[in-house]
């Protein structure tokens, strides 16, 4: 976090008042490349009223009668992901941590396999797997709707298996759980009372991640024809002039949210932990 | 890494041995059967179904030919382009990614820079797909702000040969996600840098300039090859900017695969799982390489 010390400060300050301003000369240059597709996506959406500047975008947006529909069933399948892929995986990465660890290389193999597997190879395989008997799923939408879950949940693997096993580094796992047995507890109280609790931030960290990926998730959503928030943006970006604008800075306020919460438990984390390791 | 790993069979040792009875052993294995069964039914189940289908004869028999037709014009071409894309953004994103992390670690700018850069990277880097699409046709599209302040200044972009819907096109909104992911990505990399490193080489008389092309970059070489690497696979696998972008119409990989799921436009359903798996196995043989220069850097830095 900190700056590394700038040897002969004082002695030889114009290379380092130098190196200051052609630091400043990149960061700003790039920040530009940045910053002005969002500023040009914010000012478009501005101006869904003729000659005025205002939020009537925004208004026609929440205002489509397929955009809350597509917006909250995003929502509940992104919460479904996160409910799944957790139970999935805390058990699996606790398991590879304090009983298996010769599993370890298996299943660190098996969750980099959604960086392997691009989704629209997946969803490829997905519909050429469950199409047909004995396990036909694409037949109506709601069994395409669990598939497509079960997708989300896959390819948050990588994500929430790195979070929870950062976590579970970061407390001594063995001592807890040895600490819970003494104490009479079973495997699933160990789980649910001691070892969820401790993981708190991690699992938050991992199911933001899992939310922002997943909320505007397009290209399966696409092959498997389900109505959310990915379908319906792509939609509007061909059949409205000014709402795709708004819709863009929207996508952009929750990746941000998501965002910005996990940066927030991540320094308050860190902040504790240098707090305990100065005790 | 490893000394969890060594810990951890200690553990195992006392906790799984000492105190289970062996009767649990099966017990062991429950709490990552989910894991193993799940994977398999959405993830290793699909890919592998693809890989029989692609080496499957339509009279039935194995046989390699489909993935002799990947050489076909259609195919070769959109492999061409996405290859194209996927190594030039990768090696601008990564260079600019670099510099930025640099700048921002060790640029002498206040720590506040790096922290806006840190929480916009994690922003970015995952802001792919529809909305980057759009806010990108609202800047350099046909009618975007700044083809219009171009207009402005008597310069007509579209005119004169650009098209956001092109190699760079495509290559300027992918950057949008590969930068970002760079910077995070490298920014642990060069924090591993000692101090200790930099004092020794300066006490011998070495000049930063000096220190840096002897000592810094062989250290950060690995990290930086493997990152780039990275990037690398991330726009080679990325299908919802593109179809965002070009309706799903431009001649690229993923879209091909899309095109080749609504409808057998290729004519030949073998030579489309071919298609699919030539990506599985150039994004495999993208994240060995990674994985490989991860582990070599890690060697120096911890």
């Amino acid at each position: 976090m900190t700056t590394p010390p700038v040897s002969g400060s004082v002695t030889v300050k114009s290379p380092v008042s130098r190196r200051r301003l052609s630091s400043s000369l990149v960061f700003l240059v790039v920040s530009l490349y940045f910053l002005i597709p969002l500023v040009a996506t914010f000012y478009w959406s501005l101006r869904g009223e003729k000659d005025v500047l205002g939020f009537e975008a925004y208004r026609k947006l929440f205002a489509d009668a397929n955009f809350l529909p597509a917006f909250s069933e995003s929502i509940l399948n992104a919460v479904a992901t996160i409910l799944l892929s957790l139970l999935i995986v805390v058990p699996t990465a606790y398991w590879v941590t304090l009983r298996l660890p010769r599993l370890r290389p298996v299943v660190e193999f098996i969750t980099l396999l959604p960086f392997v597997v691009p989704a629209i190879v997946l969803v490829f395989g997905l519909i050429r797997l469950y199409s047909r008997p004995p396990l036909l799923l694409t037949a109506t939408y709601d069994s395409s709707r669990f598939l497509l879950i079960c997708a989300y949940v896959a390819l948050s693997f990588p994500y929430m298996f790195r979070a929870v096993d950062n976590g579970l580094r970061a407390i001594d796992v063995r001592t807890l759980t040895e600490a819970a047995q003494s104490l009479g507890a079973n495997w699933t109280t160990i789980l649910i009372k001691v070892i969820f609790p401790n993981l708190r931030v991690a699992l938050l960290s991992g199911a933001l991640l899992t939310f922002a990926i997943v909320i505007g998730e397009l290209t399966i959503a696409l092959y498997m024809a389900q109505h959310t928030l990915g379908p319906y943006m792509a939609n509007l970006t061909r059949s409205k002039v000014y709402e795709p604008s708004a819709m863009a800075i929207v996508a952009f306020a929750i990746t941000w949210a998501a965002m910005g919460i996990i940066d927030f438990l991540a320094r308050g984390s860190s902040r504790h932990k240098q707090m305990v390791d100065t005790d | 890494m490893k000394p969890t790993t060594t810990n951890s069979k200690s553990v195992n040792s006392t906790v799984g041995g000492a105190k289970r009875p062996p009767r649990l052993r099966l017990g062991h294995w429950l709490g990552v059967l989910p894991f193993f069964v799940f994977s398999g039914l959405f993830l290793i189940g699909p890919t592998l179904i693809l890989a029989y289908r692609s080496l499957e004869r339509s009279e039935g028999g194995l046989t390699l030919d489909n993935y002799r037709q990947l050489a076909s014009d259609t195919v070769m071409s959109a492999y061409g382009m996405s290859i194209r894309i996927s190594l030039a953004t990768a090696i601008l994103g990564g260079l600019i990614g670099f510099l930025i992390a640099w700048v921002v670690s060790m640029g002498g700018l206040p720590p506040r820079f790096r922290l806006i850069t840190t929480t916009f990277s994690g922003v970015a880097a995952n802001f792919a797909g529809v909305p980057l699409a759009s806010a990108f046709v609202f800047t350099l599209g046909r009618v975007g702000v700044v083809t219009a302040l171009f207009e402005v200044l008597g310069v007509d972009l579209y005119k004169s040969g650009f098209s956001l819907y092109s190699f760079l096109g495509l290559t300027l909104v992918y950057l949008y996600f590969q930068i970002p992911l760079m910077v995070l990505t490298i920014l642990p990399a060069l924090d591993g840098l000692k101090r200790e490193w930099r004092e020794a080489a300066e006490n011998l008389g070495a000049s930063p300039l000096q220190y840096w092309r002897q000592v810094a970059l062989p250290v950060l070489t690995p990290s930086i090859l493997g990152t780039m690497i990275l990037l690398f696979g991330n726009s080679f696998g990325a299908h919802a900017t593109a179809y965002a972008l070009t309706g799903g119409l431009f001649n690229l990989a993923t879209l091909l695969i899309g095109q080749q799921i609504s409808g057998d436009v290729l004519h030949n359903p073998g030579l489309g799982y071919a298609v699919a798996m030539g990506m599985v196995i150039i994004m495999a043989f993208s994240i060995f390489i990674y994985s490989i220069l991860q582990r070599r850097s890690e060697r120096w830095l911890r």
